[in-house]
């Protein structure tokens, strides 16, 4: 069946991003690309286990999820997700900056993500400390009364406060995952490495931070907005 | 056909550098295959050492050797070690990792330095998890059910869980690696149907790891998170439900199983193709099969539930999807059986490995479609008969796969010929050894013996003394490879390309191949095991 024949092909010289073990950059382009989302596809399935937990659980006892959701701020919450999409317009600017190897605009553009998620981060402690000054904090001192609802929904609400924590926990642990990684990034940025012969990690880092992203739209309408009236 | 190796005497990838560095920064995929061999077998050793205090307590009725809280330990850390740190790496990680890359005809896999950090994460993993069992272990079964293993477990839950969730990332990364591999680095002309089916039994399990890991994942961080910070997921007291547990634990859990079948399956295609010099029957369907078999695994967790007070009609759904999988398993026996009609067989020891692997792995098989029957698993639930099911299938498939596949492309990985004697010995010895072990514990299971039971009555001890014994056959066929293997390194006969005259690019390589894999790029030009082809380029 084979051949091992000479391959016809001249070698071109070797850009120095080339790994060895692939033929061109375009494979190797395609390769990191589709390993991404195939990484994306396991991340689905990890957060898919909290979603389902969550819809089985909200079905289970749903006056104390729809009292405990209404105990959120939906300000900082709606501010939070302006943040958020903007910072997936700096993401995504930035990989537009280095497609077409505009070396300043791609490090502004990242710096601005950077400052963005940091935003996000901040105003999700001002939320966590008040679950905390309100022994909101699953437990043995979680506590549910008035003003926010009627402690018979004691058990319920802790339910859907260990939800809160463990999915926006989850989604805060990859937003300070993925500002780490784009800080990495930032140093051959600033060498200017990445132009329009290659931005691989640029994209898929791109493609990572959208995903974290999107992960807040379905996390930000769940906990804050559905069954809130 | 062409072989060279006269072309680069002496260079190749185990002689491309001697330094302990070379080997521990290596990126090649090669010795990647060759680090996870070391690390696996240490763990088989452990876990098989776990099994042999269990099946020692277990030789007299009474509860003598030790605690009946030192017995759950042993059985719990038996499972953890062997499921998650030998069985599910066992065929991906080492001949997967030596030959996906070889058989697609590429350099390396994707990506290679993230094919060393998982065999680093398995050890960081493995190392936590030791660490766990040194300390004391964990008692609550390989399964964690909750609330046993949330409120009352008296073992280290959390450190264990840990080492399991790095795991599973080191899975993650092997899986990924070959997908993107097998879809964007196959050698010009390696169309997907000209693939031998070694790949397509690794394909069909990436696809398993890649979706079930991430499940497993979260289900044990919730745990750990439950048990450390009172995080009440799975907690009834909260409104939790610990079935939940159960659904995501067996989610991932039970198409794991199809992780370890999966490649033992491609590997036996391989072998028996290669000593009965035929083409396998049926190539489509048994590719088509192990993808089958990936997709329906996902579709049958709930009967494992059967008892758990789920819905009756979930229970019926599951249990006609559960008989399903027999089907796309048969085709493949069936089509073994057929290739092995009028082939020229040769009983080479990797052939022993696989013919064994048909018998048990169908055996396995049948009792799976027994226990897939509500009626039937309702009586036999939580019995030896299920501990002998999965063993026929878990051990009896996987691991006769394993160390079938290890024989016969250890002359490829390593240059040197294993005695014939020794190893048909020990081939026969793990045969007789796995029936005399499991198949009392199906009689066991039907007469009532409880799984992990410490003590039993009186009158099952005849059954259970012939398990032991049996166990020890086994563990004695276990361990002469390791010895005899080893020895062959220096003192085994100098093998050729292909010692088997075999068909695939892995054999038109030298052995032990260069680095690179292939002295020059390889290009297909006909479909898999054209053994007649062979024949006749042979004269």
């Amino acid at each position: 069946m084979a051949d091992l024949a000479h391959s016809g092909g001249v070698h071109e010289a070797h850009h120095p991003k080339l790994q060895h073990h692939f033929e061109d950059l375009d494979q190797q382009r395609e390769a990191s690309t589709l390993g991404m989302w195939l990484f994306l596809v396991t991340e689905i399935m990890f957060f898919g286990g909290l979603f389902c937990a969550y819809l089985i659980y909200r079905g289970a006892s749903f006056d104390a999820f729809a009292e405990a959701s209404r105990s959120l701020d939906l300000y900082l919450g709606g501010f939070n997700t302006a943040v958020l999409i903007g910072s997936s317009l700096t993401m995504a600017l930035a990989v537009w900056a280095a497609q077409v190897s505009k070396r300043k605009a791609l490090i502004v553009f990242m710096i601005l993500t950077i400052v963005l998620g940091a935003v996000f981060l901040g105003v999700k402690v001002i939320e966590y400390s008040g679950k905390f000054a309100h022994h909101h904090v699953p437990g043995d001192s979680f506590e549910w009364a008035p003003p926010y609802g009627d402690p018979a929904n004691e058990a319920g609400t802790e339910m859907f406060f260990s939800l809160y924590f463990a999915m926006t926990g989850l989604h805060a642990a990859h937003m300070i995952i993925g500002m780490g990684f784009l800080a990495y990034l930032l140093i051959p940025a600033w060498q200017g490495k990445f132009n329009a012969d290659w931005y691989n990690p640029v994209e898929c880092f791109g493609l990572y931070w959208h995903f974290v992203d999107i992960v807040w739209i379905f996390l930000f309408p769940l906990l804050y907005l559905i069954g809130r009236h | 056909m062409t072989t060279h190796a006269a072309a680069a005497p002496g260079s190749n990838y185990l002689t491309n550098g001697f330094s302990l560095k070379s080997w521990l920064l290596t990126k090649d995929h090669k010795r990647i295959a060759i680090l996870y061999m070391i690390s696996i077998t240490v763990f088989f050793v452990l876990g098989g050492l776990f099994a042999f205090v269990v099946r020692l307590e277990l030789l007299t009725p009474a509860g003598d050797l030790m605690e009946a809280d030192t017995y759950n330990r042993m059985f719990t850390m038996h499972g953890v070690v062997m499921i998650f740190f030998f069985l599910i790496p066992s065929i991906p990680a080492v001949l997967g990792n030596f030959l996906v890359p070889i058989m697609i005809g590429a350099k390396d896999l994707a990506f290679p330095k993230i094919n060393l950090a998982s065999w680093y994460l398995y050890n960081i993993a493995g190392v936590i998890t030791l660490a766990a069992i040194a300390m004391g272990g964990v008692d609550t079964g390989w399964t964690f059910y909750t609330p046993f293993s949330t409120t009352y477990a008296n073992g280290y839950v959390v450190l264990t869980v840990v080492g399991l969730f790095i795991n599973g990332f080191s899975s993650i990364f092997t899986g990924l690696n070959f997908i993107v591999s097998i879809h964007r680095m196959r050698a010009p002309g390696l169309t997907w149907f000209r693939l031998p089916l070694f790949i397509w039994g690794h394909y069909a399990t990436s696809l398993v790891i890649m979706l079930g890991t991430p499940v497993i994942a979260i289900t044990l961080a919730l745990l750990a998170a439950e048990r450390a910070l009172h995080l009440g997921i799975f907690d009834p007291a909260l409104g939790g439900d610990p079935i939940l547990f159960q659904h995501l634990f067996w989610f991932y859990s039970h198409p794991a199983v199809y992780i370890m079948i999966l490649p033992s399956m491609g590997v036996i295609s391989e072998i028996i193709s290669a000593f009965t010099r035929k083409k396998i029957f049926g190539y489509h369907f048994v590719a088509f099969a192990s993808i089958a078999i990936a997709i329906l695994g996902f579709l049958v967790w709930g009967h494992h539930l059967f008892v758990s007070g789920q819905s009756i009609y979930a229970g019926l759904v599951f249990s006609v999807l559960s008989m399903l999988v027999g089907v796309p398993s048969a085709v493949k026996v069936f089509n073994w059986m057929a290739t092995l009609y009028q082939g020229s067989i040769s009983r080479q020891t990797p052939m022993l490995y696989a013919l064994g692997f048909i018998g048990l792995f169908t055996i396995g098989g049948l009792t799976g479609v027994m226990l897939a029957t509500i009626g039937l698993d309702v009586h036999v639930h939580d019995t030896y008969f299920v501990v002998a099911h999965f063993h026929y299938i878990m051990v009896g498939g996987a691991i006769m796969g394993y160390l079938g596949g290890i024989h016969f492309w250890w002359p490829k990985m390593t240059g040197r010929l294993y005695p014939n004697f020794w190893s048909k010995l020990s081939a026969g010895l793990v045969f007789v050894g796995f029936n005399l072990t499991f198949f009392p514990q199906f009689i066991l299971g039907y007469l009532g013996m409880p799984r992990r039971y410490w003590s039993y009555p009186d009158e099952m001890q005849v059954l259970n003394v012939l398990s032991t014994a049996g166990a020890t056959i086994l563990g004695v066929g276990y361990a002469m490879p390791l010895f005899y293997l080893l020895w062959s390194l220096k003192g085994g006969r100098v093998a050729d390309d292909n010692p088997w005259g075999a068909y695939g690019l892995e054999w038109e390589t030298s052995s032990p191949p260069p680095t690179e894999n292939f002295l020059h790029d390889p290009v297909v030009t006909g479909g898999p095991y054209d053994y007649a082809e062979l024949e006749r380029k042979r004269g």
